[in-house]
């Protein structure tokens, strides 16, 4: 099992499963909303910190500032 | 005629403006939410016999009580109960769109589904089985591609026939599983028996709203007599959930979405599309930088320099409409007020509108072809940090050109604090009507520092607009904590159409026209009687005595005022003259001298052998008409952007204080180091 770690911290390119967000009530539903919920699958394709990333999460491209992605926490699939 | 009323709703970028403009026609009346800054569009469609009354909601991904956008959508369907609910989903991202389609069939809306952009769905390699769809959701489902006006005859025909079936339309209960279920229903059945609100909402959305801790839900329960039931009904159930009920039912939505209904009716791979490759040129931190500078400058070329010929155009006309007036007319104050207040006032309105129409134009291209929403990607990260949106960036760029279109470019910014927070600081970014007071009071005192003067009070601009910002970020409450963080959907790229276009481009400048354009106006006519009379007094002979006019009484009224900046009465009547356009102020100066406003050269000399400014009193004074007041145009345009007299107040005042305090240091150091 890989180890949990924030959004922000996935390579480029990388898929990973939401394991838990942790950015208070109003953050957690909002992106909930959006399709970032506990056991979905995420991939990144864009990151260039300090900067935002891009993430593809159900078939959309969402674009989130990098400390809102600290706080999204996942499990990297093996191999992608 | 039969009369149906149709609401439009659905995910942003899904194209709901376009279907909105095919099924209108364009025709649109655009106003606003009642009590809300939120633009409302309605518009009228007459179909085999019906008369279909569209309003379009706005742009939303769910129907929570947590934003303005949401609310002001579910109220709509809640309170106003249209008789269809046009539910736009984007055929490519089904998943992500179907969430809100869940949500109104918990509403009981009656709905039909738009299921647009079919061509980019087939286009990604997508196959959709819209029978199937249709069955399950047991709502009517018609493939539509809004950018070629393909599908709206079959949709409006939907339209019709769900209005006619509503009694029969089976309602679909969404499985939420155990736990879940036996809650909602236990609730659902306590909220029943209160006739006054089962009677005007759908008991099972009021007891899942219930459980997801619903504010405004919470607020209807709170006058009813069941309160106390489901209270307690509530408190039970939290003992056996997890605590944030809303993100767990997001959760389960998701689930159904993702194995329930896409399973049945969604075939298809994701390739590498064009938009990823873009985005790995447009989204690079170097080179995106680079290109949206790039677009940008381009942006801002075309907004000013094509404008800049129809602008003059219009100028020309309307001077030669005032020379032709005040020629045919014999009563001279009659003549003035046609050719210089009426004709005057017209001209500098309209001069307005060719560069707000071309900035539109650039703007819903960029926006409409999906770029937009990559420029603030690009810029977050710096915005962020001085406590702005990443989508601040563009109106603070516009404002060199002219606040006015640059305020109305924050609309693109979604959270009302930031959008306001932008709106007031906007008036910071020099505009180009500031640049002929630069150059006339450098040239004229500043000598061989002169270029770099003008340089100076660009940079003073941006440096004050960022400590502003940070500073109303710190200290006033409203919009106390940090910028809403980024989470922004980049929509696919596409190439953007001619017609939408073009009607948003329409739409903007005639909002500008009716709003802000009768502002202006009526602040020329003012200035044209303040500067004109009394009328023996100014106008003797041949002469205008334009130290005579109230305007000048007013000047030399509140020039005790600005005497420790060590401005006189012509510097004060000339500053009241630029509150109407900042360009105005040079062709004040010009008529105390007696001399025409192309006449720089020589109003350079008059300016500096009157002894009107030293250099030092000459840098103040440009910093000061940087600062002070934004011009009344702005002024118009931030009332009715932020929709509020206290933020259109605010944004004077602290200008002007802002202006007096930087002048004041300005004279005060430059006599410390020796200037007199």
């Amino acid at each position: 099992m890989a180890e949990t770690i924030p959004l922000a911290m996935l390579q480029e390119n990388c898929e990973a499963i939401v394991v838990e967000i942790n950015g208070g009530m109003g953050l957690t539903r909002r992106l909930a909303e959006m399709g970032f919920t506990n056991g979905t699958r995420v991939k990144v394709l864009h990151s260039s910190p300090p900067g935002p990333i891009l993430v593809m999460v159900r078939g959309s491209r969402i674009a989130l500032g990098r400390g809102l992605a600290m706080k999204i926490f996942v499990n990297p699939v093996e191999g992608s | 005629m039969e009369k149906i009323r149709v609401a439009l709703i659905g995910n942003p970028n899904v194209g709901k403006s376009q279907i909105f403009n095919n099924l209108t026609g364009g025709k649109a009346h655009v106003g606003n939410w009642p009590g809300k800054t939120v633009e409302k569009k309605e518009g009228t469609c007459v179909h085999k016999g019906a008369e279909m009354h569209i309003t379009d909601l706005p742009g939303t991904y769910s129907l929570t009580a947590h934003s303005i956008d949401e609310l002001i959508a579910r109220n709509y369907i809640v309170e106003e109960k249209p008789d269809i609910v046009i539910d736009i989903v984007d055929a490519s991202n089904l998943e992500r769109n179907l969430y809100l389609t869940l949500q109104l069939l918990e509403l009981e809306a009656n709905i039909v589904i738009a299921l647009n952009k079919w061509d980019v769905a087939k286009d990604l390699g997508y196959e959709i089985n819209v029978e199937e769809l249709s069955k399950l959701l047991g709502v009517p489902v018609v493939p539509t591609i809004a950018t070629k006006n393909i599908g709206m005859e079959e949709l409006k025909n939907a339209v019709i026939g769900a209005a006619k079936a509503k009694e029969k339309r089976r309602e679909l209960i969404i499985s939420y599983g155990k736990p879940f279920d036996d809650i909602i229903l236990k609730i659902a059945s306590i909220v029943q028996k209160d006739k006054e609100l089962s009677g005007k909402y759908p008991v099972r959305w009021l007891a899942i709203k219930l459980l997801e801790a619903d504010e405004e839900v919470l607020k209807l329960i709170d006058r009813s007599l069941c309160k106390e039931e489901v209270m307690r009904q509530l408190s039970e159930a939290k003992k056996i959930l997890e605590e944030d009920m809303e993100t767990a039912l997001a959760e389960k939505r998701y689930t159904i979405i993702g194995e329930v209904i896409l399973p049945k009716v969604l075939i298809g791979a994701k390739p590498l599309t064009l938009t990823d490759m873009l985005d790995k040129a447009f989204l690079s931190k170097h080179l995106g930088i680079a290109i949206f500078l790039a677009l940008w400058w381009a942006l801002f070329r075309f907004t000013f320099d094509v404008s800049r010929p129809f602008s003059d155009l219009i100028g020309m006309l309307f001077s030669k409409l005032g020379e032709i007036a005040s020629t045919c007319i014999s009563n001279p104050q009659l003549a003035s007020f046609i050719a210089d207040g009426i004709f005057g006032g017209l001209g500098a309105v309209l001069t307005f509108l060719p560069p707000i129409f071309f900035l539109f134009l650039g703007l819903a291209l960029l926006e409409d072809s999906g770029y937009l929403a990559r420029a603030a990607f690009v810029m977050d990260r710096i915005m962020y940090k001085l406590g702005l949106h990443g989508r601040s960036f563009i109106p603070m760029l516009i404002g060199f050109g002219c606040n006015v279109p640059a305020v109305m470019a924050t609309r693109t910014i979604d959270k009302e604090e930031d959008r306001i927070l932008t709106t007031l600081v906007n008036p910071l970014m020099s505009c180009s009507a500031r640049l002929p007071i630069y150059v006339l009071i450098s040239s004229a005192l500043l000598g061989s520092y002169a270029a770099a003067g003008v340089y100076s009070m660009y940079v003073l601009g941006i440096v004050l607009a960022i400590l502003m910002a940070l500073l109303f970020r710190r200290t006033i409450p409203y919009f106390k904590g940090k910028p809403s963080p980024l989470i922004l959907e980049l929509p696919l790229y596409a190439i953007p159409t001619v017609k939408s276009t073009l009607i948003h481009m329409w739409e903007r400048g005639r909002l500008f026209l009716r709003k802000a354009g009768t502002i202006i106006f009526l602040g020329i006519i003012a200035v044209w009687f303040l500067s004109n009379y009394p009328w023996e007094a100014v106008h003797q002979g041949d002469k205008v005595m334009l130290e005579n006019s109230y305007l000048a009484i007013l000047g030399k009224f509140i020039e005790p005022v600005l005497h420790p900046l060590s401005f006189n009465w012509m510097a004060a009547a000339a500053l009241l003259f630029g509150f109407i356009a900042k360009e105005i102020v040079v062709g004040t100066f010009a008529t105390f001298f007696g001399l025409r406003e192309e006449a720089g050269r020589e109003l350079s000399e008059a300016l500096r052998s009157a002894g009107v400014f030293t250099p030092v009193t000459g840098l103040a004074f440009m910093a000061f008409s940087l600062i002070y007041t934004p011009c009344i145009a702005t002024v118009g345009v931030i009332y009715k952007e932020t929709g509020s007299w206290k933020w259109t107040i605010f944004t004077v005042s602290y200008e002007l204080i802002l202006a007096y305090v930087v002048a004041l240091m300005i004279v005060t150091f430059g006599r410390l180091i020796g200037f007199a």
